[in-house]
């Protein structure tokens, strides 16, 4: 539990540091997803108590093209703007006219938005400034889920802690999974329907990121999709990122987590105890690391790392595996090009990242008075940065919003962030990506996508919920 | 001809010429060296042109700088002669220096 948020502010210190000893020291005894039911029933008493009212995901309304706002008008934090295709609008105007923008009044708080390329990546650089704690997304997590990961700390916390685990997604432990990989892109692919429509986004996409995420975290296959349900519901909290995600389902869904994976801890720490040989999975892992060995105990912890893993595997990737499809489909002369040269895929895995952005932002909090792009940051103050505008900024990228999968500095892509957080899974997304396409090309002779896909209900997931396609396999 | 000398994780080596006054890590993709990325273009924000200077040359290359510390901190492989190729200026200097490509990019 995020002891800070459960206890009264006017503790005094030594009051305090000793409420949060005993905490401490509760949760390293009472089990998690007790823990977790107990943060939900006081929750609701507090919420009853003082007549709060629950957060409610937010009702979809059409929103007004950007050129009828004023500038101070413009809030980009709206959930539905990626779905009602207005983001890119809206961030060519604030990249325009107010890259490092204010906005006291949001659903969320107030924020800052940083749109320019150049500007984000001096924030991502600058953690010292820039924290990432208490979290990346844009608002808070609903009290007492309140889990904390080490993308959300800073160094030297944040250090350790990665160091831990990521070697489990590491290029050398990736050349074993390559052939794994393939075996089960085949497999799904080679089960498509022909000539008729289907759902490519459960199909396929969720369906190989969850065994992806099943091999990473040596979880029971055939429950797989349990990992995807609760990615879904920790990156869908209304509080957090506008989504749809229920606050009494996400505490159930978090508790139904932490006991899977306290079993899970508990099952393999008695394996290795008993003389058998770790495996290369996340926990065995952290197992086997002094700074992480006795995390566990240190529910929160232990819940948020494996929580930012799920999450970090899920949604980008599958994600981008929709929207590889669909922008192929949106530009026929680069299914064109890629047809004449497979050696492009590699560059155009890059550009799909860099085209979807699959995730919008990630949050920072100024430790100090700072400036930024002429503007004046007040310490505490909330700076989003938007990769998503970054990748489409006209003075880094020419002709931003085109999908073209020979462009030369995709690279350069900030889908992955920079500096001390930059994404630790990038090797592996960039291979599942790469072989889901290699593996595609030469089976269908036509992959359609029919309709409009459905969009996510988010402000950090820019995703897909549907998308029917239809596959002619090749002669 | 002032010469750089990539050597690859799998020993096989190239020697480049020395241009002045640009980074090494530019050197390397300009000349299309493998094993090196640079995802950042040159911000010492990516880590991913992680190489290793010989003993011999350390002192001639200079120390890492604090942001380049950050990003090795979290690079596999990192070793005492580590660097990052973007961080380092190519001067006449460095003529005959031998680089070493780790296994991988982060």
């Amino acid at each position: 539990m995020n002891t800070r948020t459960l206890l009264p502010t006017t503790l005094n210190p030594t009051l305090r540091r000793l409420a949060e000893q005993a905490i401490t020291k509760a949760q390293a005894t009472i089990p998690i997803p007790l823990q977790i039911k107990g943060a939900h029933l006081f929750l609701k008493a507090k919420q009853r108590a003082l007549k709060q009212a629950r957060v409610r995901p937010p009702v979809e309304t059409p929103l007004p093209p950007v050129e009828q706002l004023a500038l101070t008008e413009i809030d980009v934090s709206n959930p539905f703007l990626f779905r009602q295709g207005l983001w890119q609008s809206y961030f060519k105007r604030l990249r325009d006219e107010a890259p490092v923008h204010y906005q006291p009044n949001s659903p969320f708080g107030p924020y800052w938005s940083v749109t320019r390329y150049d500007d984000i990546l001096a924030v991502d650089k600058n953690h010292a400034v820039f924290s990432a704690e208490p979290f990346i997304v844009m608002g808070d997590p609903p009290e007492g889920l309140g889990v904390e990961m080490f993308i959300a700390m800073d160094p030297p916390r944040h250090d350790a802690q990665r160091k831990a685990v990521q070697d489990v997604v590491a290029p050398k432990n990736l050349q074993d999974m390559e052939a794994l990989i393939r075996s089960r892109v085949r497999d799904v692919l080679d089960s498509l329907p022909e000539d008729q429509p289907f759902d490519w986004v459960p199909t396929v996409s969720i369906e190989l990121t969850a065994r992806m995420l099943a091999t990473l975290l040596d979880f029971p296959y055939e429950q797989r999709h349990k990992l995807v349900y609760w990615s879904d519901l920790a990156a869908g909290s209304a509080e957090a990122t506008g989504g749809t995600a229920d606050t009494d389902e996400t505490f159930i869904g978090v508790a139904d987590m932490a006991s899977h994976f306290t079993r899970l801890w508990h099952d393999k720490a008695a394996r290795r105890a008993a003389g058998e040989k770790p495996g290369f999975d996340l926990i065995s892992l952290m197992q086997g690391n002094d700074d992480t060995k006795d995390l566990v105990k240190r529910p929160m912890e232990f819940l948020g790392n494996l929580a930012l893993l799920i999450v970090g595997g899920n949604d980008t990737t599958r994600n981008s595996m929709s929207a590889g499809v669909l922008a192929l489909n949106r530009y026929p002369e680069e299914m064109a090009k890629l047809r004449a040269d497979p050696g492009l895929i590699p560059n155009m895995v890059s550009e799909i990242i860099r085209w979807q952005t699959p995730l919008a932002y990630m949050r920072r909090m100024a430790t100090c008075d700072t400036m930024l792009g002429g503007q004046f940051i007040r310490k505490g103050d909330k700076v989003m940065m938007w990769y998503a505008s970054g990748n489409r900024d006209e003075r880094k990228f020419a002709n931003p919003d085109a999908f073209l999968i020979d462009r030369d500095n995709a690279r350069q892509h900030m889908s992955f962030g920079y500096g001390v957080h930059r994404c630790m899974g990038n090797r592996l997304a960039e291979l599942q990506l790469k072989i889901l396409w290699e593996e595609l090309l030469p089976r269908f002779s036509t992959i359609e996508v029919i309709g409009e896909p459905e969009r996510v209900q988010s402000n950090l997931v820019r995703g897909y919920a549907s998308m029917m396609v239809r596959v002619k396999r090749a002669k | 001809m002032a010469t750089i000398t990539f050597i690859q994780h799998d020993g096989t080596s190239r020697d480049i010429p020395l241009t002045e006054g640009t980074s090494l890590m530019q050197l390397a993709r300009d000349n299309r060296v493998p094993g090196i990325d640079g995802d950042c273009g040159g911000a010492c924000a990516c880590g991913t042109c992680h190489v290793i200077i010989d003993r011999e040359w350390l002192a001639a290359v200079g120390p890492r700088n604090a942001e380049e510390k950050q990003m090795l901190e979290l690079t596999p492989d990192v070793q005492p002669g580590s660097r990052l190729a973007c961080q380092i200026q190519t001067t006449g200097a460095l003529d005959g220096l031998r680089v070493h490509l780790p296994e991988h990019q982060m």
